[in-house]
């Protein structure tokens, strides 16, 4: 108000008298009602009322309709017979539900009397007498029950009401944090000589048999006991790797010796910005794509970040073959998987 | 001799001269007539035919002998099921250079295509063209099929086939409208960027379970319009440009003073 008034003031006219009553609007009060053509023209409200009759015999309509589409129309577990049952629910509940709808607001705008009345508010406090009946009722009351008087009965109280959220709060604070335990983030399943199995179907890969340009998206070999357990769904996420057969001669980065097996190269799938599955690969140029944020790792240097908000290379699973030729892991990942986190020094 | 000639009146003789005629015509039809297995493999004929349109239409970028140039790989030894999938979805040849070769309507018939693949099929040992049976969807399991491509196909090709954006001008196609046998050579072959994925990647019975999979998208959603099922885009873009406007409009009729 303040705001509004100083400007009007200062380049107002030198007679400011006249200002200080103009400074605020004049309530406008109610504006003069108009008579609808309803209010006025009786053909008009009886079309008016057929109108709204009409939407809400619709809506019976439609309720009946929908009673009939879920007896009628099944779902039969084919994808039409879905379909159709979805449709016809939809629309007759849609009909039934707008009719009401539609007939409610039509009718009161039409129909209804749209005369304006003001409702002044009324005072919140309650008038001093109720106030000082209740106070001397509040008094009374703390007096009968004598807490004031009975020192050890206000502390067992207060003490136990103080206590009982204990009950409630302690487990559930205690299995929010479920697991504190920050080092399993260093680690994956992925031991030395632990072979390479194929995401999902579980084969473990000859490296003979991939060929230049191939990728496999791989797991560890597990057995079925640890992959039913209930703990194999976090640590597939953490262990999931991309493998990738390149003509050895266009690997760029260093490889130093066991970190990669006649050209094939393994990297975890965990995209080291925020973690989501890095796989989109495109083979002529060796470019790994992340879907979600565009993070473009080369494959042919170490997994290099060339484009997006990554900051570090992916981890590279070192893996050379065992007797029979199949694919093996050297050791664990050298450092932690997927994004950063507080603990990870860097 | 003369016992041949004495019994040359005997009543048996025309049988016996039948027989062997007919054994004789036989023979020589055996010998001479293509037999279907025959008929399977590349002829010479095709294989002649197959490098004469070789070197009419692909020669100047892949070398008069198929053995690559700057511009274009070496063609031995990708088989003849690399060959049909690029020709007969028209990719190749190619109409002007582009990040990669699009799909459009073939510029071969099918014995061109025929004739070229087993050309380059005899320049070295490649994947073959599958037969009806390895990408037939009703032998195959589209469950096993969506947890395959859920894991190796769908982050390009979309969760339904429906394809996507890939960096620097390049696309994964949709695979609605692709042939069964030309999804199953993709991942045989690995055109373009998309990588390989053979038999010991994903088993041939694999793939034609990923081929069962794709073929049950074409029954439809039962959510209703996919609306080309591509996700949080496509429904958003509805739900905010129709969904805000019916709100909007209900808003203003239902504060509007009846007249």
């Amino acid at each position: 108000m303040s705001d509004s008034k100083t400007p009007s003031t200062e380049i107002g006219p030198v007679d400011g008298s006249e200002l200080a009553t103009t400074d605020r609007f004049a309530d406008p009060g109610v504006p003069e009602h108009k008579p609808r053509l309803t209010d006025t023209d009786p053909k008009a409200a009886a079309r008016s009322e057929r109108i709204v009759t009409i939407l809400f015999v619709l809506s019976v309509l439609g309720t009946i309709g929908s009673l009939v589409a879920y007896f009628a129309v099944r779902p039969d577990g084919t994808v039409p017979g879905v379909r159709a049952s979805t449709l016809w629910l939809g629309v007759t509940l849609a009909i039934s539900l707008l009719g009401i709808g539609f007939a409610a607001i039509h009718w009161a705008k039409s129909l209804m009397s749209n005369r304006e009345y003001v409702d002044e508010r009324h005072p919140i406090p309650s008038s001093p007498e109720v106030r000082e009946v209740a106070v001397v009722a509040l008094q009374q009351g703390v007096e009968d029950s004598g807490i004031a008087r009975r020192g050890v009965l206000k502390g067992a109280m207060l003490g136990s009401l103080a206590l009982f959220p204990l009950a409630v709060a302690v487990p559930l604070i205690s299995s929010v944090g479920d697991d504190w335990n920050v080092s399993k983030f260093r680690h994956t399943l992925w031991r030395k000589g632990m072979r390479l199995a194929t995401d999902p179907d579980g084969r473990p890969l000859k490296a003979a048999d991939l060929t230049v340009g191939s990728v496999a998206h791989m797991m560890p070999d597990v057995s079925t006991e640890v992959r039913e357990s209930g703990e194999w769904i976090s640590e597939k996420a953490k262990a999931v790797i991309l493998l990738v057969k390149l003509d050895p001669e266009d690997i760029r980065s260093e490889q130093r010796p066991g970190s990669s097996y006649d050209g094939i190269v393994a990297y975890s799938k965990i995209c080291t910005h925020v973690g989501c599955p890095v796989a989109l690969y495109d083979q002529q140029t060796h470019h790994l794509l992340c879907p979600c944020h565009q993070s473009t790792f080369d494959v042919a240097d170490g997994a290099k970040v060339v484009f997006g908000p990554a900051k570090r290379p992916l981890p590279q699973l070192p893996i050379s073959v065992d007797d029979e030729g199949y694919l093996i892991a050297e050791d664990d990942f050298a450092e932690p998987i997927g994004p950063s986190y507080w603990e990870r020094l860097r | 001799m003369k016992a041949l000639a004495a019994r040359r009146h005997h009543r048996a003789a025309p049988v016996v001269l039948l027989l062997m005629a007919l054994l004789a015509v036989g023979g020589v039809y055996a010998a001479f007539a293509p037999s279907p297995a025959q008929a399977a493999t590349a002829s010479t004929a095709d294989i002649e035919t197959g490098k004469k349109l070789f070197q009419a239409n692909c020669a100047t970028c892949h070398g008069p002998s198929a053995e690559g140039t700057d511009i274009a790989p070496s063609l031995v030894g990708v088989g003849a099921a690399a060959v049909d999938f690029q020709v007969s979805t028209g990719r190749m040849p190619m109409a002007m250079d582009g990040p990669q070769a699009p799909a459009k309507p073939p510029q071969m018939n099918e014995e061109q295509t025929a004739a070229l693949a087993a050309y380059v099929a005899s320049l070295g040992a490649g994947p073959a063209i599958p037969t009806d049976d390895q990408v037939d969807p009703t032998q195959g399991d589209a469950a096993e099929g969506m947890a395959l491509f859920r894991t190796n196909c769908a982050m390009c090709h979309n969760a339904v086939g429906a394809g996507g954006a890939l960096s620097s001008g390049k696309a994964a196609p949709s695979l609605m409208n692709t042939s069964d046998r030309n999804i199953f050579q993709a991942m045989e072959t690995g055109p373009g960027p998309m990588p390989v994925f053979n038999d010991a990647v994903i088993t041939a019975e694999g793939k034609r379970d990923i081929i069962a999979f794709l073929t049950e998208q074409d029954k439809g959603s039962a959510g209703g319009n996919p609306l080309g099922g591509l996700g949080p885009v496509a429904e958003g873009l509805w739900a905010w440009v129709l969904g805000l406007a019916v709100m909007i409009g209900g808003a203003v009729w239902i504060g509007a003073k009846s007249s």
